[in-house]
This record gives structure tokens, C-alpha cells and sequence, in this order.
């Protein structure tokens, strides 16, 4: 078939009910006799709870309840103590939002304070090994950095950030009878539906969780956070369906953030420029009642031939609220260390900077030993290199223009294409139409217009006529959406099931005497705009062979499983480039263009891929330049939690951005040769503004963001 | 938000009354209500002004006269501010977003309140919003305050980028309450912290400001502002400058020159302004006069850069505004 859906770009199959206000987020939904609910929340970091006073809230108009106890329900942090600045302590409850906003902000709370740390770089922060990431050697790292002779051995700190994404993270909970109904922000459904049904002691199967849009997350959604367990557990309470809405203020210490983290980053090399020995010391902040390790050790073993190598990853339990992933986690994080070092070692050997990674691209996965599905990672440097006029780079300093030093950067970006199990539903009816669905969610990069691309060509349908459902907890099960997961695993999904319930009407057919496909070898049938054919045999629609069997419509629900990845791994593999201006006087950094360029196997739709690669990129530039979570060590409080203090790339941060992808489809990765992008894109970001800003001017900054005062 | 009644005032007279009797004025409204909702605002009652006709925008032959009730967005666009005062339609446009540029007034602008995140969060100690309570910012996060004309009281960053252009120019506050009419310069209008951080502004109880009124000359005309942040764009100030210069036959006949960013109020630098009179304009005479551009200051743990930055920042705009030859 020539006119595949698979690889046109489409605009969102979405995107009209979203500019128009048609798109229903979950706090859009007002079921009548709603309540409001406001979080009162800790203005301590440790403490024990002595009283909650009330009633002065409980007299205002309109509030039905104030809520302190929180009895009954399973929190991630102990009952009566407050581990944290910003934790829920209590729930007022009224009939309209002012009205609890106003109750919130009258219920005070007493307590006895307790000597909190919230610093990872206090002296009482003692660092304790992950039980996730172990501590990782091959051969003698050590040794090899005593034997030089080129040795780097820097240290990097990351700043904290938050997700800050559009919509705010929101709960309507609706109880009838012992059943729940959720409207969610989640990037999960049914991982939230169990999560609230375990916190409430709920069957499972009592909660349905609904979330067919979410406003951006970048992984802040992921997991289930005490005010959607609140949320329910309130409208329990008051028999009466509660809407709760965390404001950006509370976003800030209620949905996680990517944590501070230190590193040691060192390195050995030959005057060849090849790599003999990396020692990566990490280590990050995390919540005392809950451990959150991130992969950020993974690209310094993975990515670079290196006989020797030993990583440590530690964490440094203080009373802070829990971490999440956010976009990228960890690899991002550990990209920054080692890409600056790699830039770092170019000029300590004198080898153009995309050279000496060339001379260190691995052809199979240093930690596992495995050779990769497909391994385009020189591609991508030697194709972005050439985009993006790398030739043209200067030695450091050596580009001015008027007061502005300009520079060039690169870095690598590497990313496992993870993938789990999934299932789909693909129905097709007599009328011609066919409806996909899976409880995936879509966070912006658009699941449910690939899901419809990819069951259209599945289908032998045009894409106009397939309906792409997810975001229900009632549909197929679907793992989180997130690690970049969604479109090789439920597109793989989609596919199945789409090629399956083809095959049960191509099977109907040839088996059917009334059909002119009868006696047709199945293997020939081709499906075009809904039209079955054979050669030798005439043709018919789908909806001829259903009518006469009295169906009005059939389905299939498949599950798709990844392989076991031990002889082969999947990665995901990309170079970027940035292009900076320096002021010389002022140390104002501005990004003047930027490329990347990806391997991510089969792109499904150029349109929303490009989109989801310009975002990954300006999420860089914010970790680079801007981003920060400024905190008061003195009791813990956020100062900037507000989206004028706590800065996030405008678009005239963001000027020249662009984004390209490898043709072709890694098809030993998924039946659809699809590999992720989302992570990757941002991953080798920051480290290709920080080497254009060393280009630029000569200053090495290894603490981000880099802001001005770092450069005067 | 605290509960508050609100009323349209129909009228400058019923304006004044409702004043008079406690009422706070809302123009544009896009700082008060902000307040409201953070707590740290709660008055009892709200009286609309846009109702009144303070929306003139007068050139006259020696001033230029500003309405109250004037959108930043329709002043920073007029054209006679455009070429005879380009500092003040420079530091507008570089202010805010468009947005709040379209709603905001310049009474209003003036009138700004402080972006410290201690001033806006109600549960941290804060001398002007509730005074005697501490300034959790001396010894806090303070970054984005104030080296100059700080107290031990309050380090409060001015945050607006018209005062300081205003204050450059030797603008006038043209203020109106029901005992008559004041004229103020923006310079005394806008007050040191102190012992008194919550006193903020020259304004008695009731009393509207009406108007700017901004004296023109050769200097105006010959005027821009720099406004340095860490974003390109809706951002307050790390530091920003505004000068204007008349030069005459090689020789700077008069100059203004004022920062913002770096001080509790706009700070005008009356020491950098001799330096320049009388002498012939060039690159040495910018570094030579921009090094007291900070004199006096007194930086805390986080915002030492400030002082630096603050002379560059009006180095490179006395060479913009003067030409670096």
C-alpha cells in the first residue's frame, strides 16, 4: 500500500478540541453537588503535629468540612508528623473554590518543631547506597586514572527543578455507592486506580479512572501523589463528589521535581583521545520516608569504550518531599558530567570534539556486552555535524561580534528504548469505522493520533475513519506513559490488534461461499480504503462480509510483549548542536540556534515528532540557562514556587531550533521499527550549551543553570 | 483571598470618597489582585477606578503629561514618547508581558510592590507586609535583592522599570485627594525601607495619584534603558540602567543616569552624572564614571554580583546612549 498513515504528518487528531476548549481536563468536570477542595499544607520541614485549629474555617460561608485526621487512608509519609515542607496536614472543603481557598488560609495548625535538614550538602546529610542502582565496576578505573596520562577529574552539580507544566495537577472524585470515578491528571489511569483503591482499602475494580488529555506533566504525573488519594478520600468523607486542585505553589512540593545532584566525573585517556578509565561518583537528594534513585550513572558505563570503569551511586535522605522523573531522568543528568568532560578532553588532546567521540563509539552496550538492534550513533554525529556546519567552529574566544562572544557546542545522547507489555483493542465496524483504544494516556506528543496512524495502516483504512480511544481505566491495560515507552509499546499494541482483526474479517471472507473472496489465500488478501482483495478474486468491504454474518462489528484485543533484550539492546541514539552568544561584559547567555539529530528508528508522524524534539530542546535550554528550585535551607521553604520567579524558557529564549530524525526502522526492537524520542531529546542538551558557552568564552561552567553571575 | 466589597466608582468624587473612607483603588489590576490572592493583600473594600478620565497622554513644548489611568502598553506605543522619551517607552516595553502591558496602568506601575518571595509568601517573617516580624531575606535566599539603599529592615528590590526611567527624568507624581492636589517627584514619592519598610510611598490616606508629569529637553530625546535578566523575556531586572544625555559639540551639556535591580528604590546616581557633565564622551569616560555606579552598595551572600553588574550594566548604556567612541 502506498498511501501508509504511518510516517505522513498529521496535526493531532486532538488538536481542534484543544485550541477550542472542547477538550475536557480533569478539572473541567463539575459533577453537580461538587465541593471544592484546598490543601492546608506544613510551613515547617520537620515537625509533630500537636492541633489543627478549625473553627474559625468551619464558621465561614459555605465550608462543609475541614478535614484534619486523614484516618483510614494510606500516605506515603507518617500520620501526625510532618516530614516535609508543603505536606497536606489538611483538607478544607466548601462550595465554591474562593470559599475554600479563604477556609484554607484561616486553619492553623500547631506544632512541635523538630531539627530539620533539608541541604543535601549539610553536614548532617549522611549519603547511603540506592537499592536501585548498584555500585558498577569493570576492570581497575583507578589504576587507569593513576596511569594517565591525560586525566580530568571535575566535579558537576545539577540545581533541583520542577515539571511546571501548563495544566495544574487536578482530582474530581465522585463515590456512588462503594464505586469511584476519578477524574485524573495522570500519565497513568490504572496505575492511579490502584494506587487510590489500595490507599482507601477499595477493591481495584471499584475505581475507574478517566484521563483523555493532560496540559504537559514531563513526568510529574507519573506516579500517584497524596492529593489524588486526598481527593477521594475527602468526597468519602463528605458523600458528596470533591474537586482538588494543587496550586502552582503547591506543585512545587506535591508532585516531585529531577533531584540536586553532585558528581565526580573522571577521566583517563590516551593522547589518541581513546577513553581508558571513567570514575563516576554520583550522588542525589531524596525524601527521608521515600528513596527515588534515577538512572544517571547509566550513560558514563554504557556509552563509551572504556576498558575501566566504576561507578557509585549514592543517596542523601533529607526531610524534603519525594523526587519523580522528570523528562530525561538521571541520563540527562549524568549526560552533563560526562559530555563536558568529553569537551574537556577534545582540547586537552587537540581533537575536534565530534572526532574523539567517534573514536570512542561503542558497537554494543558496554554494560550488558551486547551488540545494539541498530546503532546509528556515529550517523547521527556525523550527519548533525554536517547540518549543522560544525566546520565552521572557532577555537575558544575566537568568535566576537561586537559585545557578543560567539560559540559552538556538541554533545551525544544516548537513551534505552524501553518498552513494556501493552495491550490494545481494535474494533471494526460495518459502517466503514474502526475505534483503537488502550488505557495509555497522551501528554502531548500526541499517542492518540499515531495509535490512529498506526491502526489505519493495520487496518487497510484511511486514517479519517479510525478513532483512537485512550486515557479510560476500563480499556486495555497499558503500562505508565512515560520513559518514552508509549509509542514502541502500545503502537506495537495497536498494530497487533489492528492486524489481527483484519485477519479475522480477511479469514470471514475466504471461508465465506457468498464472498467473491471465497477459497482466496488469506496471505494475498490486501485491505485498501476498507476494500479486501485478491488477485483472482474480486472485492468487497469490510462491512459486506460482517452484514451477511449479522455482525455490526468485530474486535480483537491483543497484548504485545517486548523480547527479553539479552541478545540484543535497544537504544535510542542522537547529537546535538548549539550555537550561543555570550555578552562579554554582561554574561548573558542566548541560544542562536540549535539542531539535533535522532535515531529513534520509524517515525510515525514527522509533524509531532519534530514538536516533541523542539520541546525536549527548549527543556534543555530551561535546565541549562534558567532553571532553578531555590530553597531556604534555614527551614526548608521553596522561595521561587511561582512561574515568574521560577524561570522556564519564553519563546525568545527559543529562537532558530531544529530537529531531524535517520530514515529507517529498527525493526528488531518492535514489529513497528519504532524506538523512543521523548527523553532523548532532551538528554544531551545542556552539556552542548555549556561546551558552546566554553567555546564562546573560555569559562568552563560545571554548575547548572548557568546563569550570568557564573561568566562575569 | 480575603472577602472585600467592591465598588465602581462612577465618578473622581465618588472615587475620592470611597478613598477617603479605606477603600483601595484597582486601576489595571494586575498586581493587587495577585496580592489578594497570596493573602498578603486583604482590603475590606475595592473601588474600580477605570471609570475616571485620567487616559490623556499630553506633549506639551516642556513636559510631557501622563494620565493615571494610561495603559503601559498605549504609552510606551505613542510617538511622541517614542522619539522625545524613548528611555520611558524602552523600560515599558521591556517590562512585564504584553499581556499585562495591555491591562496595566502607569499610576499602577509606580505603585508596584515588591517581588521579594519572602515580601509575597504570608507565612515568612517580612517587616513590610507585616512589620516587626524580620526580614527573611537578609539571611535567605536574596539573589534578586537590593545592594543599594538597603536598611536592616528590608532589602526589597524595586521592581519597576518605568520608576526608573521617571526618576532619571526628574518626573513629577501629580497626586489628588479631597484637601487638593499635590505634585511629588517620583524620587521622594517612592521611599527608602528604613525603620519603616511598610511605608512604601509619599501618598496620604485616600489620595489618588491622577498623573506623571516628565520635564523634556534636549537630554530626553538622547535616552534609552538596558534592562539585563537572566530570560530574554517577562522578567524582572538583575540590574538595568537608564541615562539619557545631551551632547553638544562633543561636550556632555547635562545627564541622567538611574538604576534599577540593584536597590530598594530607583536609584538615581547623582555622583555618576558629574563625572560626565562638562567632558567629552568616549569609552574611558564610561568605565571612569560607571565605577561609582555602585558606591555604597552593601551585598548580601547571594546577590554580591549585583555590584559589578551593576556598573557594567550602565557602562554599556552610557556607551549606547553616548556611542563608545
Amino acid at each position: 500500500m502506498t498511501d501508509m498513515a504511518t510516517g505522513t504528518p498529521l496535526s493531532r487528531v486532538d488538536g481542534l478540541l484543544k485550541v477550542t476548549g472542547g477538550a475536557d481536563y480533569a478539572a473541567d468536570h463539575n459533577p453537580p453537588g461538587l465541593l471544592h477542595a484546598v490543601l492546608v499544607t506544613s510551613t515547617v520541614s520537620r515537625a509533630t503535629i500537636t492541633g489543627i485549629d478549625t473553627a474559625k474555617a468551619r464558621a465561614l460561608p459555605g465550608v462543609a468540612d475541614v478535614i484534619t485526621d486523614f484516618g483510614g487512608v494510606k500516605l506515603p509519609f507518617p500520620a501526625g508528623e510532618i516530614s516535609f515542607f508543603g505536606q497536606p496536614v489538611a483538607i478544607a472543603l466548601a462550595g465554591t473554590l474562593q470559599q475554600a481557598q479563604h477556609a484554607a488560609s484561616v486553619v492553623a495548625v500547631r506544632v512541635t518543631e523538630k531539627p530539620a535538614v533539608t541541604s543535601m550538602d549539610d553536614r548532617q546529610a549522611i549519603a547511603v547506597p540506592s537499592e536501585e542502582v548498584a555500585d558498577y565496576a569493570r576492570g581497575d578505573a583507578d589504576a587507569a586514572l593513576k596511569a594517565g596520562p591525560i586525566v580530568l577529574d571535575n566535579s558537576f552539580t545539577v540545581a533541583r527543578e520542577n515539571h511546571n507544566p501548563m495544566e495544574l495537577p487536578a482530582t474530581v472524585a465522585q463515590w456512588s455507592g462503594d464505586e469511584l470515578t476519578v477524574w485524573d491528571k495522570t500519565q497513568w489511569v490504572q496505575g492511579t486506580g490502584k494506587h487510590i483503591a489500595a490507599a482507601l482499602d477499595v477493591p481495584e475494580s471499584s475505581v475507574r479512572v478517566i484521563c483523555p488529555f493532560i496540559g504537559g506533566a514531563f513526568g510529574s504525573a507519573g506516579r500517584t501523589w497524596p492529593h489524588q488519594v486526598l481527593a477521594a478520600y475527602a468526597a468519602r468523607r463528605v458523600k458528596r463528589p470533591v474537586k482538588l486542585v494543587l496550586t502552582r505553589k503547591q506543585m512545587y512540593s506535591g508532585v516531585g521535581y529531577r533531584p540536586e545532584s553532585r558528581q565526580r566525573l573522571a577521566l583517563a585517556a590516551g593522547a589518541d583521545g581513546r577513553i581508558t578509565g571513567i570514575v563516576h561518583e554520583l550522588k542525589t537528594e531524596t525524601a527521608r520516608y521515600e528513596a527515588y534513585s534515577e538512572d544517571a550513572a547509566e550513560l558514563p558505563k554504557m556509552l563509551y569504550t572504556s576498558p575501566n570503569v566504576r561507578s557509585t551511586y549514592r543517596l542523601v535522605p533529607v526531610d524534603v518531599s519525594a523526587g519523580t522523573f522528570m523528562r530525561g531522568p538521571g541520563f540527562v543528568t549524568g549526560a552533563f558530567a560526562l559530555e563536558s568532560t568529553l569537551d574537556e578532553l577534545a582540547e586537552r588532546v587537540d581533537i575536534d570534539p565530534v572526532e574523539l567521540r567517534l573514536r570512542n563509539v561503542a558497537d554494543r552496550n558496554q554494560i550488558t556486552g551486547t551488540p545494539f538492534t541498530q546503532e546509528r550513533f556515529a550517523d547521527c554525529l556525523r550527519r548533525g555535524a554536517e547540518a549543522f556546519g560544525w566546520a565552521r567552529r572557532r577555537p575558544p574566544k575566537a568568535r566576537r561580534e561586537g559585545n557578543l562572544l560567539i560559540g559552538m557546542g556538541m554533545a551525544s545522547a544516548a537513551h534505552p528504548n524501553y518498552m513494556s507489555a501493552a495491550s490494545a483493542v481494535a474494533r471494526i465496524n460495518a459502517d466503514g469505522t474502526a475505534v483503537v483504544a488502550s488505557a495509555t494516556a497522551d501528554m502531548g506528543p500526541g499517542t492518540a493520533t499515531a495509535m490512529s496512524q498506526l491502526a489505519a495502516d493495520g487496518l487497510g483504512l484511511p486514517v479519517a475513519k479510525v478513532r483512537a480511544m485512550l486515557g479510560d481505566s476500563t480499556l486495555p491495560t497499558a503500562p505508565m506513559h512515560a520513559g518514552s515507552a508509549t509509542l514502541a509499546s502500545i503502537g506495537s499494541a495497536v498494530h497487533t490488534a489492528s492486524v489481527a482483526v483484519r485477519d479475522a474479517v480477511v479469514r470471514m471472507a475466504v471461508l465465506d461461499p457468498a464472498s467473491p473472496l471465497y477459497q482466496a489465500d488469506p496471505a494475498t488478501v490486501t485491505v485498501h480504503n476498507g476494500v479486501m482483495s485478491a488477485p483472482g478474486h474480486g472485492s468487497e468491504r469490510y462491512g459486506d462480509v460482517l452484514r451477511r454474518h449479522g455482525k455490526d462489528s468485530i474486535d480483537s484485543t491483543q497484548t504485545w510483549k517486548p523480547g527479553d533484550g539479552k541478545k540484543a539492546s535497544s537504544y535510542e541514539f542522537g547529537a546535538v548542536f548549539a550555537e550561543v552568544s555570550v555578552d562579554i561584559r554582561l554574561g548573558l547567555v542566548r541560544i542562536r540556534r540549535m539542531r539535533g539529530v535522532y535515531d529513534i528508528g520509524r517515525v510515525v508522524n514527522p509533524k509531532l515528532a519534530h514538536s516533541q524534539a523542539i520541546g525536549g530542546l527548549v527543556g534543555g535550554i530551561g535546565m541549562a540557562l534558567l532553571e532553578s528550585t531555590a530553597r531556604d535551607h534555614r527551614d526548608g521553604r521553596i522561595v521561587n514556587a511561582n512561574m515568574a520567579d521560577y524561570l522556564v524558557p519564553v519563546h525568545a529564549d527559543v529562537p532558530d531550533l531544529e530537529a531531524e530524525f535517520l530514515d529507517g526502522a529498527d525493526t528488531a526492537s518492535t514489529p513497528i521499527g519504532v524506538k523512543g524520542a521523548a527523553e532523548l531529546v532532551i538528554i544531551g542538551v545542556p552539556a552542548a550549551i555549556a561546551n558552546a558557552v566554553y567555546n564562546a568564552t573560555g569559562v568552563r561552567v560545571r554548575d547548572l543553570p548557568i546563569t550570568l553571575d557564573k561568566l562575569l | 483571598m480575603y472577602p472585600f466589597t467592591f465598588i465602581k466608582a462612577p465618578t473622581e468624587s465618588a472615587a475620592l470618597a470611597a478613598g477617603a473612607q479605606g477603600g483601595k483603588y484597582i486601576a489595571g489590576g494586575t498586581t493587587l489582585v495577585d496580592l489578594m490572592r497570596e493573602t498578603v493583600e486583604r482590603p475590606g473594600k475595592v473601588v474600580d477606578i477605570t471609570a475616571l478620565p485620567y487616559r490623556e497622554i499630553e506633549s506639551g513644548p516642556s513636559a510631557l503629561r501622563v494620565g493615571a489611568l494610561v495603559r503601559m502598553a498605549d504609552l510606551a506605543a505613542h510617538p511622541v514618547v517614542r522619539s522625545r522619551f524613548p528611555v520611558i517607552s524602552q523600560a515599558l516595553e521591556l517590562s512585564a508581558s504584553a499581556q499585562l502591558r495591555n491591562m496595566a496602568t502607569i499610576g499602577g506601575n509606580i505603585m508596584q510592590r515588591p517581588r521579594c518571595l519572602y515580601f509575597r509568601d504570608v507565612t515568612a517573617a517580612c517587616n513590610r507586609r507585616a512589620p516587626g516580624t524580620g526580614c527573611a531575606a537578609i539571611g535567605g535566599e536574596n539573589r534578586g535583592h537590593a545592594v543599594l539603599g538597603t536598611s536592616d529592615q528590608c532589602v526589597a528590590t524595586h521592581p519597576s522599570d518605568l520608576a526608573v526611567a521617571l526618576v532619571a527624568l526628574d518626573a513629577v507624581v501629580l497626586l489628588r485627594s479631597r484637601d487638593g492636589d499635590r505634585r511629588i517627584p517620583v524620587a521622594e514619592f517612592i521611599r527608602r525601607p528604613g525603620t519603616t519598610p511598610d511605608k512604601e510611598h509619599d501618598l496620604r490616606p485616600g489620595e489618588l495619584i491622577v498623573g506623571i508629569e516628565v520635564p523634556g529637553g534636549a537630554h530626553t530625546a538622547r535616552s534609552g534603558y538596558l534592562k539585563v535578566r537572566d530570560r530574554q523575556s517577562y522578567e524582572f531586572a538583575l540590574a538595568s540602567a537608564a541615562v539619557a544625555l545631551d551632547i553638544r559639540d562633543g561636550v556632555i551639556r547635562d545627564a541622567r543616569v538611574a538604576v534599577g535591580g540593584v536597590a530598594t528604590v530607583p536609584w538615581r546616581l547623582s555622583d555618576v552624572e558629574r563625572l560626565l557633565i562638562g567632558k567629552a564622551p568616549g569609552a574611558e569616560l564610561w568605565a571612569a564614571a560607571s565605577a561609582h555606579a555602585a558606591d555604597g552598595a552593601k551585598p548580601l551572600h547571594g546577590n554580591g554580583f549585583k555590584v559589578e553588574l551593576a556598573k557594567r550594566t550602565v557602562e554599556r548604556q552610557l556607551a549606547s546612549i553616548g556611542g563608545a567612541a
